[in-house]
């Protein structure tokens, strides 16, 4: 690990300056992405401005949603009475990620940037695109089983590790950034890229960025959501793939529906064609499985992952199916 | 770069200088002599360094020693209190959950914190009801302990000398 710096900022605007005005800055929150970076020499910030001690630790309620401050715990988020109740989907997806020890101190804003598991990204010792430009991406003729299967580049396959982003983003979440220009907000599903010809950039964030909160619509059928993760090991464990829906019944008829995959892409994957697909639809089975093919059309999976096309597909209408009895 | 902090740890005030870099698992250990905390993966994949910070079970190998200025630090060697062992590390010797034991304080630390997080009513990822209370199952206590390793294999006794806890 390189020497570096620490400040612990006193507020969002101290913290913003001090990381914009050097380049090698990095914002800290609960580390547990970054320090383990630092050890493995894949990142070497000279300063690091901890951010886990700003007021930005509370649940709030809008007008019918929830804000969530960047520096909200995994763990607080799962158990906040608000997420169990109106979005399981989202404390299920907290819940099934990390360990104990992990979740009580990975930050809301810190789960939405940690950057991608792909074995090469993490050693120093092999090409990646995506930690050294243009050097190449080990991955491709590798071991892919944990790669995407959608909107990946020749420049690199990995996929994002979240499943806290994965529910977000089929919760049409908004994230509240402070930059050095100033405030803004921008949808969830628009903070991250595909990788095309720049891995390197996880999100479309400028240095010096702070996301300082998470804001959930209101969204009264999320009430009737589920997360479904699937992965090599029962417990602590990345997903293989996951979904994230949400369904919303008019008897035998699918009045709306959010629905969106993790585990198979560059980015959380908000799945809208089969959202599309099913909207107006029976919620039979038949019509769950044709709204996940139309979904996979597009997919181009990789010689060691092509059983991720059958298995999102299995989970997307096994997670549909759970939803709809549910209901009944 | 250096930094001073101090810790409170085991009940004891400890004032310290070490370089930004050090981690809090690396504070205890090797600064303040406090060898329970054990380092395994130095990843936060294993568990073994296990400690309660501020009364919360993390991994203390994925912590820098100088964002915890102020806080609370307990150990599993901490836990006992005047000689007598805490009633997890009691239950952990009477139902034989341990065989190197190189696993056991970071399992101790671990489980205390998480019968608080039962205790608070926060549900895990296999509660089937997530607002209704929890009942702490063996599929409770392996899912809630999935942070922990134990190479030895001695999980069966692990969730007995929890089981049993959970039922006092």
């Amino acid at each position: 690990m390189i020497p570096f710096e620490y400040l612990r900022a006193g507020d969002p605007a101290e913290a913003v300056a001090a990381v914009a005005g050097r380049p090698g800055a990095a914002f800290l929150g609960g580390g547990t992405n970054l320090v383990d970076h630092m050890k493995l020499g894949v990142a070497g910030p000279d300063l690091l401005v901890d951010v886990s001690r700003l007021p930005l630790d509370r649940v709030e309620e809008t007008a019918g949603g929830l804000r969530i401050g960047a520096a909200v715990r995994n763990s607080d988020l799962a158990a906040h009475p608000l997420v169990r109740e109106r979005y399981p989907v989202l404390a299920r997806a907290l819940l099934s990620g990390a360990s104990g020890q992990l979740r009580n101190v990975a930050t809301t804003a810190g789960n939405l940037l940690q950057r991608t598991r792909c074995p090469y990204f993490q050693d120093v010792t092999t090409p990646c695109n995506k930690r050294v430009p243009g050097s190449g991406c080990s991955a491709a003729g590798g071991y892919t089983r944990y790669h995407a299967i959608l909107g990946a580049s020749e420049h690199c396959v990995a996929t994002h590790p979240s499943d806290m982003a994965v529910a977000m983003v089929a919760l049409d979440a908004v994230v509240a950034v402070l930059g050095p220009g100033g405030a803004r907000t921008l949808p969830l599903a628009e903070l991250y890229r595909l990788p095309g010809d720049a891995p390197q950039r996880d999100t479309v964030l400028e240095h010096g960025d702070l996301i300082i909160a998470v804001e959930l619509p209101h969204l009264p059928f999320a009430r009737r959501s589920a997360y479904r993760k699937v992965r090599d090991r029962a417990s602590f464990s990345f997903a293989l793939v996951s979904v994230a829906a949400a369904l919303d019944l008019d008897g035998g008829l699918v009045r709306d529906v959010r629905l969106a995959l993790g585990g198979v892409a560059h980015k959380p994957w908000r799945a809208t064609r089969a959202e599309a697909e099913l909207r107006g639809g029976p919620a039979t089975e038949d019509a769950f499985r044709r709204a996940a093919e139309a979904e996979l059309a597009a997919a181009r999976p990789l010689p060691g992952n092509a059983f991720k096309v059958a298995m999102t597909r299995n989970a997307v209408v096994a997670t549909l199916r759970a939803l709809a009895e549910e209901g009944r | 770069m250096d930094a001073r902090i101090t810790l409170r740890v085991d009940g004891r005030v400890r004032p310290l200088a070490l370089d930004t870099r050090t981690t809090l698992l690396d504070a205890l250990r090797d600064h303040l002599s406090v060898t329970s905390p054990k380092k395994g993966c130095d990843h936060g994949q294993c568990g073994a360094c296990t400690v309660l910070l501020d009364g919360r079970r993390v991994v203390s190998c994925l912590i820098l020693a100088v964002t915890c200025d102020g806080a609370e630090v307990t150990t599993a060697q901490g836990l006992a209190q005047e000689g007598e062992p805490h009633p997890v590390q009691r239950a952990f010797l009477e139902k034989d959950a341990f065989q190197c034991g190189f696993c056991t304080p970071g399992q101790v630390c671990s489980a205390v914190g998480m019968l608080e997080e039962v205790k608070a009513g926060h549900p895990s990822e296999v509660t089937d009801d997530l607002t209704g209370p929890v009942t702490l199952d063996d599929e409770e206590i392996r899912e809630r302990l999935s942070g922990n390793l134990c190479r030895c294999g001695a999980y069966v006794n692990i969730v007995a000398a929890l089981r049993e806890e959970a039922e006092s």
